[in-house]
């Protein structure tokens, strides 16, 4: 399991947890998620901006 | 200034630790956020007047501060392109000080909507002065849609939940959503209802952005709720319980003072959402995102909002006029916000633009030479009205454009 971070605002879309506000139950695979899905807190960038977070400490 | 200049020393010298310079930097403009919340005492405060003048034009007293006053204020007080130095952004914006300014806007907003609603109800007086009370009620209406916007952008539920307290007010709940997940995605595009384009007049853009915006906010909702495998009418759905707020609350005042609040709260909701819409309408006009190689649209730039440094307007609508950060950090508090230098800037601020925005032919001469200046010339990087294409580019497309 993956986490992917918002570069813009450090929204993490954890694949564990998921969200399930925005449709995806916990454990939904981020290639599942929509390209066209932005990020649900600030909407400055899409799924395809969001970055890994494994092993990257941050 | 003179602390913002010791501070940015601290900053640029490094020398001190983060912990030092959070007690050395002031901010010049703590206090002054206090000065928001005029707006929601606005109602109390045209009473105020008429009982103590006598003069029931006093009921009038919202939109002559907003139109009159703010405008004035703004060219007498001036500008202020300070920032508060990088290092205390952080601490800066997890002073819950600056928090408690937004929140204390909103027992404010709806004391005022009961106090004008028991007005309403024992029609005491008059109907001119009901309609005054019913303008400067609007004002409140319509800035508590900013109040709701700074409230709504925040990770914490809390804040979620206040954001649409304030906005069921002016019935305008869908704004939670589409602002969010639709104009901040979309904006400075055609595809975006609420970023104007140049040539469309206000008058032009306010059918469009409403209508366009409920669009959008109801089909954005209906796809989460798919997603979610739940219906689009069901209880889950955020803009059906954002206006069931509202219809709780004009029965409720309805029930309470009397149908004859109905109409007035009608009209205070209209205005309201128009006095939004207007802001809308300055904040992007003309400015346009290219399109990448790759079809999608460039990212949102600092130079794809219209910015203000005005003092007066920035203090009552939370930074909003610093715009272009907005668009870049949307969730960034308001007292955080910064001036950005590569921002095009307005020739005053947002309560003086939104007196030339009502009158098409000055907003046209004020502001359309300056998107022109923008794009050096080069009408056809504009975000141009396709009704108004063939006049603009006879206006302002030289021969070099003219062949492409």
């Amino acid at each position: 399991m993956s986490r992917f971070l918002c570069p813009s605002c450090g929204y993490v879309y954890d694949e564990e947890r998921g969200d399930a506000h925005e449709g995806f139950p916990a454990g939904t695979p981020f290639a599942e998620i929509p390209d066209d899905w932005a990020c649900p807190d600030c909407g400055v960038r899409d799924k395809v901006d969001f970055e890994p977070e494994d092993g990257q400490g941050r | 200034m003179a602390s913002m200049g010791q501070a940015a020393g601290l900053a640029a010298g490094g020398a001190h630790s983060a912990a030092e310079q959070q007690v050395d930097w002031r901010d010049p403009k703590r206090y002054a956020w206090l000065l928001g919340l005029i707006v929601p005492l606005l109602p109390f405060m045209a009473w105020g007047l008429v009982q103590a003048s006598g003069v029931a034009a006093f009921w009038f007293f919202g939109p002559v501060l907003v139109f009159g006053l703010f405008p004035l204020l703004d060219v007498i007080r001036g500008l202020d392109s300070t920032n508060p130095p990088d290092s205390v952004i952080k601490w800066l914006e997890g002073d819950r000080y600056y928090r408690w300014c937004t929140y204390v806007f909103l027992p404010l907003q709806y004391a005022g909507l009961v106090f004008a609603c028991w007005k309403w109800g024992s029609a005491s007086l008059g109907i001119v002065a009901e309609i005054g009370l019913a303008l400067t009620v609007s004002m409140v209406s319509g800035i508590a849609i900013n109040t709701a916007h700074e409230l709504g952008h925040k990770r914490a539920k809390l804040e979620r939940l206040l954001s649409k307290v304030a906005l069921a007010q002016s019935g305008y709940g869908h704004f939670y959503i589409e602002h969010n997940r639709g104009h901040h995605v979309r904006v400075a595009t055609p595809e975006d209802p609420a970023s104007a384009r140049l040539g469309e007049s206000f008058w032009a853009f306010l059918p469009r952005t409403v209508i366009g915006s409920l669009r959008s906010s109801w089909h954005l909702e209906a796809v989460r709720l798919r997603r979610c495998g739940k219906r689009t009418i069901s209880i889950h759905n955020d803009i059906l319980q954002a206006w069931a707020m509202t219809a709780i609350l004009y029965a409720a005042l309805a029930v309470a003072f009397g149908p004859i609040v109905l109409p007035f709260l009608l009209m205070q909701a209209a205005i309201g959402a128009s006095l939004l819409e207007v802001v809308n309408y300055l904040e992007h006009y003309g400015l346009l995102r290219q399109r990448r190689d790759d079809g999608r649209y460039e990212r949102t730039r600092p130079e794809h909002s219209w910015n203000s440094n005005n003092v007066a307007s920035n203090v009552l609508l939370y930074h909003l006029q610093r715009h272009s950060d907005h668009h870049a950090n949307p969730t960034r508090r308001y007292q955080a916000l910064r001036h950005m230098d590569e921002a095009p800037q307005l020739p005053t601020g947002y309560a003086g633009m939104i007196l030339l925005a009502i009158i098409p032919p000055v907003w046209r001469r004020v502001m359309d030479h300056r998107v022109l200046e923008h794009y050096q010339g080069q009408v056809t990087r504009a975000n141009i009205s396709p009704r108004a294409r063939r006049r603009v580019l006879a206006r302002y497309g030289s021969a070099g454009q003219a062949a492409a």
